[in-house]
């Protein structure tokens, strides 16, 4: 009864499942992508998923990005005063909000927030047969619910970013010009001496777009992955808000070091 | 949900988002004035540059007249030759003087310009004849110490 290469056996069947689900994973994202033209032709469908996914994430971006803001303003300028250089405080907080904060927390709470809804909703049509019945009906369940849905994801994402870095560095002129007395001209003109739209600006879009993209497959994907079941689903957006957070930290390192390996 | 409500407030989201990048672009980036122009190439050979990085400022008067693009080792010279985008609204005499100087006591090194008298004008592609090497702090530091000490030898 007892096998002993037992444990290795799982081991294996863990692996090839693993595999198998990433080359499942691969081969969804070409379907996906081969099967989106309807989500254009039909735009409608598309409008509807920005809505979800990116004008109701505007409250928690733009309010994290404040506070984010606000705590780099604080943070940066006790840590600037110890040098003299308060002056600097618009360069640290306008180059870390577009080169990393900005699209990596945007990613982090659209993943959260859009994401995990993206996936109970596949999950949940799944579950109750939704996508069947729609394939009975010779209707393409790939190019009716999951390429808007993945559309939607990826155009909303750059805004997202955009939005929650401008909040930021408006945060940052608050805290730090309004409340504490750095001076107006120097946190702006600082800052537009250092910062390059294309270096810094356009890297940072680039970014979120990848963040987009990355965590809008995972949605898509985990949901219309999931075991039909109440449980089932809960898992896969369990699943969809932990995968989306450590592939978009993962690929944040890998976009750093191409873009920004120094000069 | 109501098509025209959600064109709206797509529309707004949109609005928002392109709004934020244009902030971004003109008041962070401040890509209005500096990279629109057209600009024209100079180079200049430094026995050293000491920090002096690709992309940073070119500076005559203070004001930012263009920035490096290249830094390479001519090994014929054993110089730097540094290449400089100038931007195209601002020209100098053949005999402009390029030094490396450092903004602030600790801060990054940049090429500063100071224009002759010659009425020729620099063109594009042309190199910069005098130049002065970026001021290296140890050197300046070991000959004020031996000056010192040549001086309390004098005394003696």
């Amino acid at each position: 009864m007892l096998d002993p290469l037992s444990p290795i056996r799982r081991l294996g069947h863990g692996a090839v499942e693993r595999v198998w689900r990433l080359g499942f994973a691969a081969r969804f994202f070409a379907a996906v992508l081969t099967h989106s033209g309807s989500s254009f032709r039909r735009l409608p469908l598309t409008l509807r998923e920005i809505y979800f996914s990116g004008v109701l994430s505007l409250l928690i971006i733009l309010v994290s990005g404040l506070f984010v803001g606000l705590v780099l303003g604080l943070q940066g300028y006790e840590i600037l005063q110890r040098f003299g250089s308060t002056e600097a405080l618009g360069t640290l907080v306008s180059l870390s909000l577009t080169r990393e904060l900005g699209p990596v927390l945007a990613a982090i709470f659209f993943a959260s927030r859009a994401g995990s809804s993206v996936t109970a909703e596949i999950g949940l049509m799944k579950a109750t047969e939704q996508l069947k019945a729609m394939d009975m009906m010779a209707v393409d369940p790939i190019a009716r619910v999951v390429a808007p849905r993945f559309w939607g994801g990826v155009i909303s994402m750059p805004f997202l970013a955009a939005i929650f870095s401008a909040m930021g560095v408006l945060g940052g002129w608050l805290i730090g010009v309004v409340f504490i007395g750095v001076d107006d001209g120097a946190y702006w003109s600082q800052m537009q001496a250092s910062v390059d739209f294309r270096y810094d600006i356009l890297n940072g879009v680039i970014k979120s777009f990848v963040f987009g993209v990355a965590v809008s497959l995972i949605a898509v994907f985990e949901g219309y992955d999931s075991v039909p079941t109440a449980e089932g689903v809960s898992r896969a957006i369990t699943r969809t808000v932990v995968t989306s957070v450590l592939t978009v930290l993962a690929l944040d390192f890998v976009l750093t070091s191409f873009m920004f390996r120094g000069a | 949900m109501n098509r025209t409500v959600l064109d709206l407030w797509v529309g707004f989201f949109v609005a928002i988002g392109l709004a934020a990048l244009l902030f971004l672009s003109l008041k962070v980036g401040n890509l209005s004035s500096a990279q629109l122009s057209e600009t024209y190439v100079l180079k200049a050979k430094f026995d050293n540059i000491g920090g002096l990085k690709v992309r940073g400022p070119v500076k005559s008067a203070g004001v930012v007249v263009g920035r490096i693009v290249d830094i390479q080792f001519d090994s014929g010279t054993y110089e730097a030759v540094v290449s400089m985008n100038i931007d195209g609204r601002y020209h100098f005499p053949k005999d402009t003087f390029a030094s490396i100087n450092t903004a602030g006591l600790l801060g990054e090194q940049y090429v500063g310009f100071d224009a002759g008298g010659d009425d020729k004008m620099l063109q594009a592609g042309d190199t910069i004849a005098k130049t002065q090497s970026a001021i290296v702090l140890e050197k300046l530091i070991s000959q004020f110490l031996f000056s010192k000490a040549a001086d309390g030898q004098d005394k003696k």
